[in-house]
């Protein structure tokens, strides 16, 4: 199945960034298809490489950037984006930045939506 | 342009003014209305409170919403419904939402539908997708 997902929460503060993380894994490793992640509200913060949690703790925007690097196309919606201070050159590797328009492709190229918010 | 393609839904579950859910998820609803699909949008649980009329957020200083949501017509976000129970629930008359725009013809103001949940749950069931604020 083609899977597309929506992450709103922010990293660390909330579960559902790790959650949707989890889960993608999880379709992948049963053969699923993941035609991209849309980072939207605090969500946009998942992706910035200025993060720098402790060693012993998961990094976040690093685990988002090594999905991205498989070929998952990672986005990180630009009006959200804008309002929270997060730009081009503050993103990891593999993901970038566009429109709302793009999570709409995405809905309609995917045979399910999946949203992880609180 | 709206009411074409595939079925999705934007639901709006979240109380107003305590987290941006409601205002990004309007955006999300003008956006989608300019795409090939066929959009409905649903205002269920706490998200009701969203359409209590005479809302103010000058004192929380933040621009809020109302504008927008009174404006969804114009932005041809046209299928647009409410849940009953949750009204119901939550002590809000059926008739004492507010209107999200108004007709061209008669100027009479245009409301969301007011629906039963069962209703709600057969139109989610034909969704292609349903993106959840």
């Amino acid at each position: 199945m083609k899977l597309a997902v929506l992450v709103l929460e922010g990293p660390y503060n909330h579960e559902a960034s790790d959650s949707a993380y989890q889960f993608i894994q999880a379709a992948l490793a049963k053969g699923h298809t993941i035609r991209g992640v849309f980072f939207y509200d605090d969500g946009v913060y998942n992706a910035t490489k200025l993060m720098d949690p402790p060693q012993d703790d998961r990094h976040i925007s690093k685990r988002w950037s090594e999905l991205g690097a498989k070929g998952i196309d990672m986005i990180v919606c630009v009006a959200a984006a804008k309002r929270r201070g997060i730009v081009e050159n503050v993103l990891v590797p593999n993901v970038r930045i566009s429109g709302l328009g793009q999570l709409a492709s995405m809905i309609d190229e995917s045979d399910r939506l999946v949203t992880f918010g609180d | 342009m709206a009411g074409k393609g595939k079925k999705v839904m934007v639901t709006v579950r979240k109380a107003p003014h305590g987290s941006i859910y409601v205002q990004e998820g309007i955006e999300v609803m003008f956006i989608f209305a300019t795409y090939d699909m066929d959009l409905s949008v649903v205002f269920l649980d706490d998200g009701v409170l969203a359409l209590q009329p005479g809302q103010d957020t000058k004192g929380l200083g933040i621009k809020g919403f109302m504008a927008s949501l009174g404006a969804l017509v114009d932005w041809e976000v046209t299928n647009v419904y409410v849940d009953r129970q949750s009204l119901k629930e939550r002590n809000i008359a059926e008739d004492g939402i507010i209107s999200i725009g108004k007709n061209e013809d008669t100027d009479e103001p245009i409301r969301p539908k007011v629906l039963d949940s069962a209703d709600i749950a057969a139109m989610m069931a034909q969704q292609h997708s349903i993106v959840s604020f």
